[in-house]
């Protein structure tokens, strides 16, 4: 299946789990969030919310900023 | 000298200084100003991680057992937007207390207001500490504080200007328009811009590119640190009124006369 992450389109094994693509991408998981198709995905639920094809997924975590 | 703290949120601040975190030179900088500048609360944007992850990241150099951290909705341009990245930063660990930007124009950053006052609406029902930035406008102000919010930031200059507090005389009308904290957010450029904002009565300042965009950061926040310190001070201290003419510090009786 095809997910956009942060705007680039991946090529991924279908049904992953966002804790799986977390895992997969090697994202620090402190202070770290995750919208799934532009709802907040919920930290709790990262290992039971699979991805489908198609889907949008932004990965976030705070940066230098005023 | 008798003062009150800073309170936001139910919280506590010793600092009326709350600075950013973009732009310095380094993480390494960034922490020594941020040090350097006494401040509690330091404000974070929220963006994209960079794939696949990397090991340094802006947490590593600011301990957020020893600040409260301030995320921020830069770059937003609609309420909708705004809010979706409250509950993201929520959601990443970092906090309710946000730093509310929508804004309206890219040239000037001005904020779109009737959006802010939108998002500030939704997130204060929704349990945030809704702190917005906004216009130097009194009656904009009041229209946020009833809408929930827990403090106003106006703008004293363009973000990142460095122009100062450019009309004072709405700043103070903003302070008797409400009665949640007003803090000047964007537009200091030196110390003095900032004590001139905490003697108008502001509650503190909000500072960014004038610490990490000034030659020595640190020096600067040292600065900044004693300007709001100094401009509290006098303000509470009650300046004397502005006269035309001079009056004499000396007495005017018993001058020895020279006269032969």
């Amino acid at each position: 299946m095809t997910v956009t992450v942060n705007g680039k389109p991946m090529e991924l094994p279908a049904g992953l789990t966002i804790d799986e693509l977390l895992t997969h991408l090697k994202v620090r998981r402190e202070f770290t969030a995750v919208a799934l198709n532009r709802e907040v995905a919920q930290r709790s639920r990262y290992a039971e919310t699979r991805l489908r094809d198609g889907d949008k997924i932004e990965i976030v975590h705070p940066m230098g900023g005023g | 000298m008798y003062d009150t703290s800073l309170w936001l949120g139910g919280r506590e601040f010793k600092s009326r200084l709350i600075v950013g975190t973009g732009k310095y030179p380094s993480f390494e900088n960034m922490r020594e100003a941020i040090e350097a500048s006494g401040s509690e609360i330091v404000t974070v944007a929220v963006r994209r991680v960079s794939l696949p992850g990397q090991g340094e990241s802006l947490l590593d150099f600011i301990d957020p057992k020893k600040y409260v951290l301030l995320p921020n909705t830069a770059g937003c341009y609609t309420a909708d937007e705004a809010v979706r990245t409250c509950y993201l930063a929520r959601e990443a660990g970092l906090g309710t207390l946000v730093k509310l930007e929508v804004i309206g124009d890219s040239r000037t950053l001005f904020p779109d207001v009737l959006g802010l006052l939108e998002a500030t609406r939704t997130l204060a029902r929704d349990g945030f500490t809704v702190l917005p930035y906004t216009n130097d406008d009194p009656v904009m102000a009041k229209k946020l504080e009833d809408a929930g919010a827990a403090a106003v930031m106006p703008l004293g200059a363009p973000i990142g200007s460095g122009l100062g507090i450019r009309n004072p005389y709405n700043i103070k009308l903003i302070l008797e328009a409400v009665t949640v904290p007003v803090i000047v957010d964007a537009g200091v450029g030196t110390a003095s811009d900032a004590a001139i904002a905490m003697e108008l009565g502001c509650d503190g300042v909000l500072m960014n590119t004038a610490i990490a965009s000034a030659k020595d950061p640190v020096a600067m926040a040292t600065a900044m640190r004693l300007a709001v310190e100094a401009g509290r001070l006098a303000f509470k201290a009650g300046r004397i009124g502005k006269k035309l003419y001079a009056t004499a510090s000396s007495p005017l009786e018993g001058v020895p006369e020279w006269t032969s």
